[in-house]
């Protein structure tokens, strides 16, 4: 296999890709498809991908998105989507903007499709757009190559939005598979407050693949939620990063919950860049069958005063398979940090795995810092105790499970969407219960 | 026909041969007690009639209302009537205490063919049955068992007794650390709920649980075997006497 091929992937025309005629933009997917090809995709040699083989995204031909089925309905799309909370809401099909199928926008501030704001309103996003960024990524150097749309959210200063901003990514599972790149920027003026919910869902059981990038700037004492939905058929693959800079006393909460995909990779970076930030990271994933999910959550502390707590939870049956690696830096300077990374795993199977990694990495002397990572089993004790209640062993399990999980759905910010996720969460419990 | 009928019941845990022959017949609104000293096989004769896993059945048989008991899954059990309230009740994070009380209620339910409660329903039904065990009805609202006090855990038995409303309630050591006034108002609870259709086991290693409810019998079990069966005196007759003379152990000077 030719390792910089990526068959089919990269021989996209990049001058059909929104932002055309923009310098900055063909400057920036252009050095973006050279990094990715000089780094081509991670094999397992690699430290930072030793547990996880993408050689199935590798070996896949891809193809371009197909045109939108002429009279496809777009209630018919959205079935299954969690639609039922209140919110602004994009809505986009293989990466690409379906103005039908979104709702009003806001006013205070600019939340658009990415493709349309680089046509009407190019000079708000040079130079936030892929600025942060690392270049050792191969998979966030594919997606700034290629990304075909997603979304800007851009808040002035102080302002407050009164609805969770809703972005609906759908894959539809083609004959042959599609790969999708999408986007989305996150720029939080001082003291203004943004809810975020980001869920990827299949239409159809084939195989796709999509990369994500989400770049989120927080300002100066403002509020930033994120909530990534990861809900994908079991054929699907996924490789999403998260890229988080805080300034000064903002605060910034992420919620990961994976339920969908064959194969799914999440990077997610958070760094407290200034003195009073206040960040934290959870997750949830629910895995059977034969999925494979890496969580890299990588937390910097740069500055003092600030404070981190991570926790992700893990359920898994079948032969699944998670990976958890959350390594906390705490850079020189950054006195009086108090961080703390936690993730602990049901294994409801004998052939299920888990390899959890936890760590730390210190360079300041005044700090508190606490990890810790945990696998373990149904209680028999508390089985048993159910059952001599009345419940059959299927649903003791089944409550047993959601009562593990049950902590990460309560600290969810969206009311709506917790009352969806319990509901679909509760289904997948009772499945795998009787795993 | 007797609710509940054990004959020659033994059982093992592991190669250990704990009970050794039990014979035991109750009949519908009965209150027995069984007494004994600790190891006597308390525990496994109640957690071998509620189905735990972790004991072999290798003789006798155990019929309620004419049925084979030993046959069934715990939860078919507690379907049919059968009650544990455990020595130690299990904590559950992350389960409001009403939602599993409501869960293991409505299995019951449709296990009878009766409709299942909504949640306004169940909230009436339930704190109706609060009031019989003096909770307070914040605990509802807790995880199960979850940071509650020794008395309250065990209230809490009594609860799910009165929620569920089982033809036969064996109760496990449910006086033991319980003071004075916990142990009070449990066993109010419990004669509250006595009627002439539902029956108590009430295993204990204390005779002070039957200062407040007067069983119609009281058994002494002792090595795997029900040694000496007889009425309300014999539970003072022990109190004085200890359990020595049924255990062989020579009585201290």
């Amino acid at each position: 296999m030719d390792r910089r091929e990526g068959r089919g992937l990269t021989t996209v025309p990049l001058e059909t890709l929104p932002g055309q005629g923009l310098a900055w933009v063909e400057r920036l997917r252009r050095s973006a498809l050279d990094r990715f090809e000089e780094l081509g995709f991670p094999t397992t040699k690699s430290e930072d991908w030793r547990f996880t083989n993408v050689e199935p995204i590798a070996r896949t031909r891809f193809s371009p998105a197909p045109p939108r089925p002429a009279g496809t309905a777009a209630p018919k799309l959205l079935e299954g989507a969690l639609c039922a909370f209140d919110a602004y809401r994009l809505v986009f099909l293989d990466g690409t903007h379906v103005p039908d199928l979104s709702s009003p926008l806001p006013k205070a501030a600019v939340l658009a499709s990415l493709a349309g704001l680089l046509k009407t309103q190019p000079k708000r996003l040079e130079g936030l757009l892929g600025r942060k960024e690392d270049g050792r990524q191969a998979f966030a150097a594919l997606n700034t190559a290629l990304f075909s749309d997603g979304a800007a959210l851009l808040l002035p200063r102080g302002v407050v939005l009164d609805k969770p901003v809703h972005l609906l990514f759908l894959y539809t599972a083609a004959a042959s598979p599609v790969a999708s790149h999408v986007r989305v920027l996150v720029e939080a003026g001082a003291g203004s407050r943004a809810q975020v919910v980001e869920e990827h869902a299949s239409v159809g059981e084939g195989a796709h693949f999509a990369t994500s990038v989400t770049e989120i700037l927080a300002g100066e004492n403002s509020q930033v939620g994120h909530v990534l939905l990861e809900r994908e058929n079991l054929a699907a693959y996924h490789v999403s990063r998260l890229q988080v800079h805080q300034a000064r006393d903002s605060r910034f909460e992420a919620h990961a919950i994976s339920v969908g995909g064959a194969l799914v990779r999440n990077d997610v970076c958070l760094k407290l860049e200034e003195p009073g930030a206040d960040g934290s990271l959870n997750g949830l994933y629910l895995l059977s069958g034969a999925q494979h999910l890496d969580n890299h959550t990588r937390i910097e502390h740069a500055a003092p005063h600030g404070a981190s707590r991570e926790l992700y939870k893990g359920v898994l049956s079948g032969q699944a398979r998670a990976v958890f690696d959350g390594p906390i830096h705490v850079l020189p300077g950054a006195q009086k940090t108090d961080a703390n990374v936690y993730n602990k795993n049901l294994l409801l199977s004998e052939q299920g795995l888990v390899d959890t990694k936890p760590e730390f990495k210190i360079y300041a002397n005044d700090v508190q810092c606490k990890h810790g990572a945990t696998i373990g089993q149904l209680s028999a004790d508390a089985l048993f105790y159910l059952r001599s209640r009345g419940l059959d062993a299927a649903s003791a399990r089944a409550l047993l499970i959601f009562a593990f999980a049950s902590e990460m759905i309560e600290r969810l910010p969206v009311e709506g969407l917790r009352g969806a996720l319990e509901a679909l969460l509760s289904r997948r419990f009772l499945e795998s219960s009787h795993a | 026909m007797a609710l509940l009928e054990i004959k020659g019941l033994r059982a093992n845990v592991g190669e250990k041969e704990i009970l050794k022959g039990i014979d035991l017949s109750v009949e519908p609104g009965e209150v027995h007690a069984i007494m004994g000293p600790n190891g006597s096989g308390k525990s496994t004769l109640s957690h071998v009639l509620t189905g735990r896993d972790g004991y072999t059945v290798t003789g006798g048989s155990a019929l309620f209302e004419g049925k084979d008991l030993l046959a069934l899954s715990p939860e078919d059990r507690a379907r049919a009537g059968v009650f544990l309230a455990f020595q130690y009740p299990v904590e559950i994070l992350g389960v409001t205490n009403k939602y599993f009380l409501k869960a293991a209620y409505n299995s019951v339910r449709k296990a009878h063919g009766q409709p299942e409660l909504s949640a306004g329903e169940f909230l009436k039904y339930v704190k109706e049955k609060a009031k019989l065990v003096e909770m307070d009805p914040a605990l509802l609202n807790r995880a199960v068992n979850a940071g509650f006090s020794g008395g309250e855990k065990k209230r809490n038995e009594i609860l799910q007794l009165a929620v569920l409303a089982p033809k036969l309630a064996l109760l496990d050591e449910t006086d033991s650390g319980l003071d004075i006034d916990a142990l009070k108002i449990v066993a109010a609870g419990i004669n509250a709920l006595r009627s002439p259709e539902r029956s108590f086991v009430l295993v204990t290693h204390y005779q002070r649980l039957l200062d407040y409810i007067v069983p119609d019998f009281v058994h002494v079990l002792s090595g795997g075997r029900i040694v000496k069966s007889g009425g309300k005196e014999l539970a003072l007759q022990l109190e004085k006497e200890g359990y020595a003379e049924w255990t062989g152990e020579k009585v201290a000077a």
